[in-house]
């Protein structure tokens, strides 16, 4: 190589590095304080307390929350309860109608939607802007279509709301989650009160500005913000008819606990730790991008992340390499910089909790990757991080870190590979990559788990559904079978 | 643990890498006829003539929505300000400026060569295009344009576009070229005999070609509109490479369906793919419809995230483009003003 064109190697690096391409602020209003939306309209929380939501990229405070407490769960409850009986379940038309509104509402307010999004959770603005947002609103589209078709969805027998769903979301796709679980609450004809996570509420609470955009009738949808006291409070409350929670498998089993015996309708959507099943006929390249995204999309925090990497021997050394130079590509930093590729860890704790995991990998014995990432000084970080020589026993392959922290363990067989995948708690998803149709079915069949992916990974589709088996919980949400949960069939 | 239903045994379905029949240490028998489907790369006599790494290489599978999703994803990077700058300029330095027309005269392709050591007259700071490319007749005449120049000629030859001529002439074609003044050869792989299965015929004359080069760079076109998918783009990229080819370049640009950003990615992969397994350095080259600044910079983006910035150098990447190199002096020059000059402020040939 020429002296010039060395020069030209080392300045080009550093240009390709990007420049800041940062996605501006000023299409959201934070407001310094929020209330709870009870009846359609804002009202203090009685208990008078609030709490901050921070921006977990520069740990900035964005605004103070209304905690609600017993008294402020029970006028949510009664407000959806009297929404109910003011004929909201015979009005099947007028469901799809106020459905369909709100998906367009989003769609018209996407962008301050996903900013909001990333400012308040720390997704890379090009996650929110590009899957959360969408996915919410075709969520909306979708149920709209079913709200005056329920017979055909359930043609047999008779189908009736249960009457007022009490919701509880998590802080890793806030709007998502609430499209998932208010879009057919709503369709199938019950009333709503949910309740956002206690470190993301601001997009839930600028959705209830598009319900009243919407001219959705008061007491429809009812949100209410706090931390676990307030999400017990509401699935203990004798007004709740159905109660439907996406979280941790801890928390899933007080709440089946709290729920026991009520004759309260229950769906849990917990945890899991999936397997993503790479045989040696793959095509790599594409398995590689496939692996990336299964963990490292939205840093980890995913439910159905594939957290195992199983790999099958003869292809490891190969495999390894390319997702180790792919790693060092990963752009990490400010969230809502277009080009970043891994943003925020979400909060403290589970930056705390994401560490002592790592720590567990090295302990154990395993061998760790970083690629050699520069974190910002400020707010909550953690480099993707991969750990190979990885065995069943190891505690990064059996309990979920939720974050991006990929275990790779290598098999031989696919009875061994599938041996491994299923021998674990939970059940929600899982991949498989091979070339060979026939075995990407048999193996598919033979896996215990919710969702399978076949030579892709983490695709969602509203009319597809989705839910786990065994410790992931149970219940289906999105397509016909996400109404299921919602009615009473007989 | 039960057996799985349909799968079959792991003896068939495990079978090593390694473990496949040891290529023989004879030369390659004579080409096999031609066959109406295309046989695995693997099995066929005439792959022996490959050497072991590619053949293994070639026998890798792509998948097409997963390349697509990866190309549509690298192509909502943002590239701006200082970035955008660098980039402009990259590309301008990586420009195989192209006529290639049945109406090309001495007199234009004398303009072009004058373009290409000073893409804009006005701005000493654009750096000069890689090379001009132009048919054989006319590689005497911008040999002389471009004389002490750094801008290399490169001649397309062996029957551009179709490639449709014995062998023998496209040797002779080639030493023309060679002979006349020409630093770099395009030549066209043979589709008729790749798509025939017929894989020592194809590398073979790549290295008749690349001998009859001389030492100038060979650049193989594999025309990838005509292929059909993307293992059949990745195996003729690996023939090419096998048979010395130091570029491999998408397009003759005379079909519709070019250099787009999902092939030009599979490309890239065997790159790196064939570097990783033998530390070859081969170039890429783009061509055919790239026309706006926008899809310069989008391909830029992947050879950079893909291969690394240490790729982008006239050795290993080239975009061939004729109208290209407007836009990307209008938005050099919107970069340094702020504001859009007239196209009628940019020479049209």
């Amino acid at each position: 190589m020429t002296e010039s064109s060395s020069e030209v190697l080392a300045t080009s690096a550093a240009a390709w590095d990007y420049a800041p391409a940062p996605e501006s602020r000023d299409v959201v209003t934070i407001r310094p304080r929020y209330e709870l939306w009870i009846d359609g309209e804002w009202s203090a929380p009685q208990s008078g307390e609030y709490f901050p939501t921070v921006d977990p990229s520069s740990e900035e405070e964005l605004a103070v929350v209304a905690s609600a407490g017993a008294a402020d769960v029970g006028r949510a409850v009664a407000a959806a309860r009297a929404a109910f009986e003011r004929g909201w379940a015979t009005d099947h038309a007028g469901r799809a109608h106020y459905l369909y509104r709100i998906a367009r509402i989003l769609q018209t307010r996407a962008r301050e939607f996903a900013v909001l999004e990333s400012l308040d959770g720390g997704k890379p603005i090009r996650e929110s802007r590009d899957v959360d947002v969408p996915l919410a609103a075709a969520h909306f589209f979708y149920y709209a279509g079913w709200a005056d078709k329920l017979e055909y969805a359930f043609p047999h027998g008779t189908r009736v709301p249960h009457g007022v769903a009490a919701q509880i979301i998590p802080w890793n796709f806030p709007l998502l989650m609430l499209a998932w679980k208010i879009a057919p609450a709503l369709a199938a004809g019950n009333t709503v009160v949910l309740k956002p996570a206690e470190t993301t509420p601001l997009t839930a609470l600028l959705f209830c500005d598009v319900a009243r955009e919407a001219g959705l009738p008061n007491g429809v949808v009812n949100i209410i913000t706090g931390g676990g006291d307030t999400g017990a409070e509401l699935v203990r409350h004798p007004g709740i008819d159905k109660v439907a929670f996406t979280g941790s498998t801890e928390v899933g089993r007080e709440i089946a606990r709290s729920v026991a015996g009520s004759g309260t309708h229950l769906t849990l959507e917990l945890g899991g730790k999936a397997a993503n099943i790479v045989f040696d006929d793959a095509a790599l390249d594409q398995a590689v991008e496939g692996i990336i995204n299964g963990i490292y999309f939205n840093q980890g925090h995913v439910c159905c992340a594939g957290s195992r990497l199983l790999v099958q021997e003869s292809i490891q050394e190969p495999l390894i390499a390319k997702l180790t130079e792919r790693m060092r590509r990963l752009r990490v930093g400010d969230p809502l910089d277009k080009n970043t590729d891994v943003g925020a860890i979400n909060s403290r704790a589970q930056l705390e909790r994401i560490t002592s995991y790592v720590r567990y990998g090295i302990e154990d014995g395993a061998e760790i990757f970083q690629p050699d990432c520069v974190l910002p000084s400020h707010g909550y970080f953690h480099a993707p991080t991969m750990f190979t020589g990885v065995t069943q026993s190891h505690r990064i392959a059996r309990e979920e870190i939720f974050g991006p922290v990929l275990a790779v363990l290598s098999f031989r067989t696919a009875e061994e590979a599938v041996a491994m995948a299923n021998n674990t708690r939970y059940g929600l998803s899982a991949g498989v990559w091979t070339e060979k149709g026939s075995r990407a079915l048999a193996v598919a069949q033979a896996l215990r788990a919710g969702v399978i992916w076949i030579n892709t990974f983490n695709k969602f589709d509203p009319a597809s559904p989705f839910g786990g088996y065994r410790e992931s919980g149970f219940g289906r949400e999105g397509g016909r079978q996400g109404l299921e949960p919602y009615l009473h069939l007989t | 643990m039960t057996s799985l239903p349909g799968t079959p045994g792991p003896g068939t379905q495990l079978t090593p890498r390694d473990a496949r029949p040891a290529p023989p240490a004879t030369p390659a028998p004579p080409a096999t006829p031609a066959r109406p489907a295309t046989p695995a790369l693997t099995e066929t006599p005439s792959a022996r003539a490959i050497p072991a790494a590619y053949r293994h290489l070639a026998g890798r599978s792509v998948d097409p929505v997963g390349i697509e999703q990866r190309a549509a994803a690298l192509a909502s990077r943002s590239v701006k300000t200082v970035a955008k700058d660098h980039a402009l300029r990259t590309a301008i330095s990586l420009l195989d400026l192209t006529t290639l027309e049945g109406s090309d005269t001495p007199g234009k392709v004398r303009i072009v060569s004058a373009r290409a050591r000073r893409p804009d007259p006005g701005d000493p700071s654009v750096p000069s295009v890689a090379a001009v490319c132009v048919y054989p007749s006319l590689v005497g005449e911008v040999a002389a344009a471009l004389c002490g120049s750094p801008v290399k000629v490169a001649s397309v030859a062996t029957g551009f576009p179709s490639g449709q001529i014995p062998l023998a002439e496209k040797v002779r074609e080639v030493e023309h070229a060679v002979a006349a003044g020409a630093d770099e050869i395009d030549m066209v792989l043979n589709r008729g005999a790749l798509l025939a299965g017929r894989y020592s015929e194809v590398v073979e004359e790549v290295q008749r070609v690349k001998a009859a080069c001389d030492g100038r760079h060979l650049k193989v076109i594999l025309e990838t509109g005509e292929l059909g998918g993307y293992e059949m783009i990745r195996r003729a990229s690996l023939l090419a490479i096998a048979g010395g080819a130091d570029f491999i370049k998408t397009s003759t640009g005379k079909l519709p369906r070019a250099a787009t950003p999902p092939v030009v990615l599979c490309m890239l992969e065997v790159v790196r793919d064939v570097y990783g397994e033998t530390g070859q350095m081969i170039g890429v080259k783009a061509a055919g419809g790239v026309r706006s600044a926008k899809q310069a910079i989008a391909l830029l983006v992947l050879v950079v995230e893909t291969l690394g910035p240490s790729w982008l150098t006239p050795d290993l990447f080239r975009i061939g483009a004729s109208s290209l190199l407007n836009d990307l002096l209008m938005q050099v020059h919107r970069r340094e003003s702020g504001v859009y000059q007239s196209p009628d402020g940019f020479p049209v040939d």
